[in-house]
């Protein structure tokens, strides 16, 4: 801290005015992207290899033991298997750029059009569900930071943690079935399988939600009672500014930090969670594809939707650690 | 555990049994016993349901399918009416057995990668180390889903799945676990002593980190035994006619409508399991303080731990007085700025109410500059919060009169004093480095005062700000407005703070300790700052400080404060020589001058200061006063004033210890002025 403090005179010069543009930004701005290039080329290399480390013959093994022999050598043939494994690599490297991923090996179909045709419903469920979580979580999570601050109500607290410990600890699927079962067939509100109107979203965005919602809020309020008795609350409050403001402007913003950091964890968690709850709701996703395709041995295909998860993950962690940078700007500089 | 046991490093002897000590105590815990007691029962559950269950479990029976619950059937019947319970019970030993087979995996290809960087050296070890960071950022599912297509689908290849996918975790884990210990003195000394790095890492790290990992293993055990469900859910994970739990639900999800039970149960048992699992591992770490993965947190530091506490004086307060209209009656001349009688604060204790603050009595005149010294715990800073009404709960605060302006505190709601001590009193806190809100620019932080009790716009907020920090001194304040507090050096922020409290038009300034986080030039400055302030618009000040010279030089009168009273008040230019309270002599004599006899022993006062919570019935000083005569151990003496506004708390009032060596009673040449 007094390091950078000092450093800061220096440099300062430069700085009126373009806090966006002059070092620590670029820097920051550098680094992630290295980040993020060096990440993506990690992946894109892993569902690579994924392939070629299956061990046997990847295409007898999808076609089965009665194909004929001609069959699965067409098929490695147009697949490119025979080719030597960096003249594979290079091709793909290439498909990725143009958008070919390759066809499946079950209906032909290129494997971007699948995923072209179901990443939809994987975004929606996903994204409905980050926005449900984040509604829940931090209005419940800064409500029960100022009401249990510096240990007051400590019924209240107990209570919120545990109920918050236990439907974190849920899976995603087993809250699933418990909802089918209490909506669908207990009470029959809802419906339980299927994309169709808007009251098919409302289980699987829940069962995806509630568990990051439930962590999310705990988080929320721990971080919210420890700013709350930081010292720049008190000098808040020795400007008599209302409560509301100081909770919501001064306590709000340095609590969302810690809770942004460990709420990515979750968030990540949260798009990989999409593959099991589609598969409790037959959500016609990228989800169930990949499932059903690891069990078809369909290989292509499940090669380009670990591609569109682990960018999506990726995506997220870089959403994150922006939206830190911009709530606290230490952050981008402390890594620097 | 089990790795501590197997070398007997002389390092980690005696933290063995402290480990056994700790984790005995977590088990008396609520948590921890519950948890131990679930765990427990699931391990027991694993080893002998399938002994006891098993043929019950396979018996199909195909005239009492896909029953609901019954006396002979607890959960009914599945589709080939085997008995859904004995299942479940019996596929506890598949379930737990994967789980821990997969977190066994995890935990060893983490300890590998994890230790690599120890083994390999530089450039190996960040290579590998960089593939773990990035592994890390995918969630486990999707890795476990990534190598469930590499090793095949089954038990066999869900396992494996499972314990490469929880790799990165581990290995991130005991990187930084080991990275920590590498850096002790005792690792660094067998280095030196030419130790091997493997033998090193055997001896001293592995040792060491034993216990961390093996806490944060069995609540990994946990998510491994919920991901192995998910597998087996999805199909990938164990084949019929194996069954796990994952297994059961999937089963029981297609019949969901029909048999809602035999989905459920299974479904129970995993989070039953998970949960076990998970709190066991929480509470140890808890209990041992461990960090887990979402344990962290900040711990509070002192001075906010300090603040643990509420304002809103209200409740108890003694409002016997006629009380004013609570608006701002205005300075009026020969009335006092601060008037305050008989403060208390009381905060509930373990032993009954504790009161750091014991009736304090003073007032403090228009432009006046009055000190308060003691030794920490004295209740200085804690009658500052007291008088700006920031003692949140469960502090109480009690007084006979807290008039400041004119306007009485103790009345009325605080809304109706915002305005007032929003714009006429103003507060300078000790740590300019956490004083300031770290995600807000400095100027809008002043600015904020100004639109909130003074109406202005935005914009002309922030050029009344700007202004601010200009009076202040502190240069380029237009360009410094922009900036975050982290960009500020210490004095810069403490002068930004004076100017914060100058957005308004203080009569008062009350500084705790302002200038102690400073180095000694920017603490010159600061006060000189402060004086400047005051000089120009009449404003009084109340410093608190510890460091007896500096009130000297910066008040007028000097409040002396002991064990939460007021035990003498004196005219600052008499502190160095007239002090009549032997503590003030003591205080003054403990502080050093160029002239001190470095071969002596500087002079100290003698004893402890007096435990709040354990005050004596007579004079709090007495056990640590040279004067001391029963008298003063039976009753405390009263705060008299000598009708010329000098006030002293003593029997003793004025004498001298003559037989013994008193620090303070001959008159020590203090060099209080000169110092700067």
């Amino acid at each position: 801290m007094t390091s950078t403090a000092e450093a800061h005179p220096a440099t300062g010069a430069s700085r009126r005015g373009t806090a966006v543009l002059d070092g620590p930004w670029v820097r920051f701005a550098v680094r992630r992207g290295g980040q993020l290039v060096v990440s993506m080329w990690v992946l894109v290399t892993a569902s690579f290899l994924m392939i070629h480390l299956i061990p046997g013959d990847p295409v007898r093994s999808a076609l089965g033991p009665t194909a004929p022999a001609s069959l699965v050598a067409a098929r490695r043939e147009s697949l490119g298997l025979d080719d030597p494994l960096l003249v594979q690599y290079v091709h793909f490297l290439g498909g990725l750029f143009t958008g070919d991923l390759g066809e499946s090996l079950t209906s032909r179909l290129p494997v971007s059009q699948v995923i072209a045709q179901r990443l939809p419903a994987t975004l929606q469920l996903a994204l409905l569900a980050f926005l449900v979580a984040l509604a829940l979580a931090v209005p419940l999570g800064v409500l029960m930071g100022v009401l249990t601050r510096g240990g007051r109500r400590r019924g209240g607290e107990l209570a919120f943690s545990t109920t918050s410990v236990v439907l974190g600890a849920i899976p995603e699927f087993l809250l699933g079935v418990g909802l089918v079962y209490l909506f669908g067939v207990q009470w029959g509100w809802l419906p339980v399988a299927g994309r169709g109107g808007p009251e098919s979203y409302v289980l699987p965005v829940l069962s995806l939600a509630l568990g990051p919602a439930a962590a999310l809020a705990r988080i929320m309020r721990v971080e919210m009672v420890s700013v709350l008795q930081a010292d720049f609350l008190r000098t808040a409050r020795a400007k008599r500014l209302p409560r509301r403001r100081i909770y919501l402007r001064d306590a709000l913003p340095n609590a969302l930090t810690a809770t942004i950091t460990l709420g990515g964890l979750l968030l990540t968690a949260l798009v990989a969670g999409t593959v099991l709850v589609e598969n409790v709701f037959a959500w016609p996703g990228l989800g169930s594809t990949i499932a059903s395709s690891i069990l078809l041995k369909d290989y292509p295909v499940v090669q380009g939707i670990v591609l569109v998860y682990g960018a999506g993950v990726l995506l997220v962690n870089l959403t994150v650690d922006v939206v830190l940078a911009l709530l606290d700007p230490r952050s981008a500089i402390r890594e620097s | 555990m089990t790795t501590s046991t197997t070398f007997d490093a002389p390092a980690v002897a005696p933290r063995r049994s402290a480990a056994r000590a700790r984790w005995l105590a977590v088990l008396r815990t609520p948590v921890g016993a519950g948890a131990g007691l679930l765990l427990a029962l699931v391990l027991v559950l694993a080893l002998v349901a399938p002994l006891l269950w098993s043929g019950q479990a396979d018996r199909i029976d195909t005239s009492a399918v896909l029953q609901g619950a019954s006396a002979e059937h607890w959960v009914g019947t599945d589709a080939l009416g085997r008995d859904v319970f004995a299942r479940v019970l019996v596929a506890t030993r598949l379930s737990i057995g994967l789980a821990l087979a997969a977190t066994s995996i995890a935990v060893v290809l983490g300890l590998l990668l994890g230790c690599a960087p120890l083994l390999l050296g530089r450039r190996g070890g960040r290579l590998v180390t960089a593939g773990v960071n990035i592994a890390v950022a995918f969630p486990g599912l999707l890795l476990a889903l990534f190598f469930a297509v590499v090793f095949g689908v089954g038990m066999t290849g869900a396992v494996l799945a499972i314990g490469f996918a929880g790799a990165p975790a581990f290995a991130r884990l005991s990187q930084t676990l080991a990275a920590g210990i590498a850096e002790r003195d005792f690792v660094a000394a067998a280095r030196i002593a030419g130790v091997g790095r493997f033998r090193v890492l055997l001896r001293h790290v592995l040792p060491n980190i034993g216990e961390p990992l093996v806490v944060n293993a069995t609540i990994g055990a946990g998510g491994a035994l919920l991901a192995f469900a998910g597998l087996s859910f999805l199909g990938l994970g164990v084949q019929a006619p194996s069954y796990d739990w994952g297994r059961l639900l999937q089963d029981g999800l297609s019949g969901i409508y029909i048999h809602p039970v035999a989905a459920l149960a299974p479904g129970v048992a995993i989070v039953v399991a998970g949960l076990a699992f998970n709190l066991f591992g929480e509470a140890v770490a808890k209990g041992i303080g461990l960090t887990t993965a979402l344990g962290g947190g900040f711990a509070p530091g002192r001075a906010s731990r300090r603040e643990a506490t509420r304002r809103d004086a209200r409740r108890g307060a003694a409002t016997e007085d006629q009380g004013l209209p609570v608006t701002d009656p205005g300075p009026e001349p020969g009335r006092p700025v601060l008037e305050v009688q008989d403060l208390s604060v009381t905060f509930p204790g373990a032993h009954g109410p504790v009161r750091p603050v014991r009736g304090v009595s003073f007032r403090i005149g228009r432009g006046e500059a009055v000190g308060v010294v003691g030794e920490s715990g004295s209740g200085k800073s804690l009658t500052a919060l007291a008088i700006a009404r920031l003692v949140e709960q469960p502090g109480e605060v009690t007084a006979g009169r807290l008039h400041f302006q004119g306007a009485d505190l103790l009345t009325g709601p605080d809304r109706a004093h915002r305005r007032l001590l929003g714009t006429s009193f103003a507060m300078v806190f000790q740590d300019p480095m956490t004083s300031f809100n770290p995600t807000r620019r400095i100027g809008r932080q002043l600015a904020e005062v100004a639109q909130e009790h003074q109406g202005m716009s935005r914009g002309a907020a922030l050029a009344r700000a700007v202004d601010r920090l200009r009076s202040v001194r502190v240069p380029a304040a237009e360009r410094r407005a922009h900036q975050y507090p982290h960009e500020f050096s210490g004095g810069m922020r403490q002068r930004a703070m004076i100017g914060m409290g100058l957005m308004g038009e203080p009569s008062l300034i009350v500084a705790d300790e302002p200038t102690t986080a400073l180095d000694v030039t920017v603490q010159r400055q600061v006060l000189d700052l402060l004086a400047a302030v005051r000089a120009e618009d009449d404003v009084a000040l109340l410093l608190i400080s510890h460091d007896v010279a500096v009130v000297g030089q910066v008040c007028e009168r000097v409040l002396v404060m002991y064990a939460g009273r007021v035990v003498e008040d004196l005219p600052a230019d008499q502190l160095r020589t007239g002090a009549r309270h032997p503590y003030t002599r003591a205080l003054v004599a403990a502080v050093p001058d160029m002239d001190v006899d470095l071969d002596q022993p500087l002079p100290v006062i003698p004893g402890r200061p007096v435990d709040p919570a354990h005050q004596p019935p007579g004079c709090a000083y007495a056990p640590r006063c040279p004067l001391a005569s029963a008298r003063c151990t039976d009753e405390d003496p009263a705060l008299d004033d000598d009708g010329a506004g000098w006030r002293v708390a003593c029997w003793h009032a004025g004498e001298v210890a003559a037989d013994r060596d008193v620090p303070g009673a001959a008159p020590v040449a203090l060099a209080l002025g000169e110092r700067a």
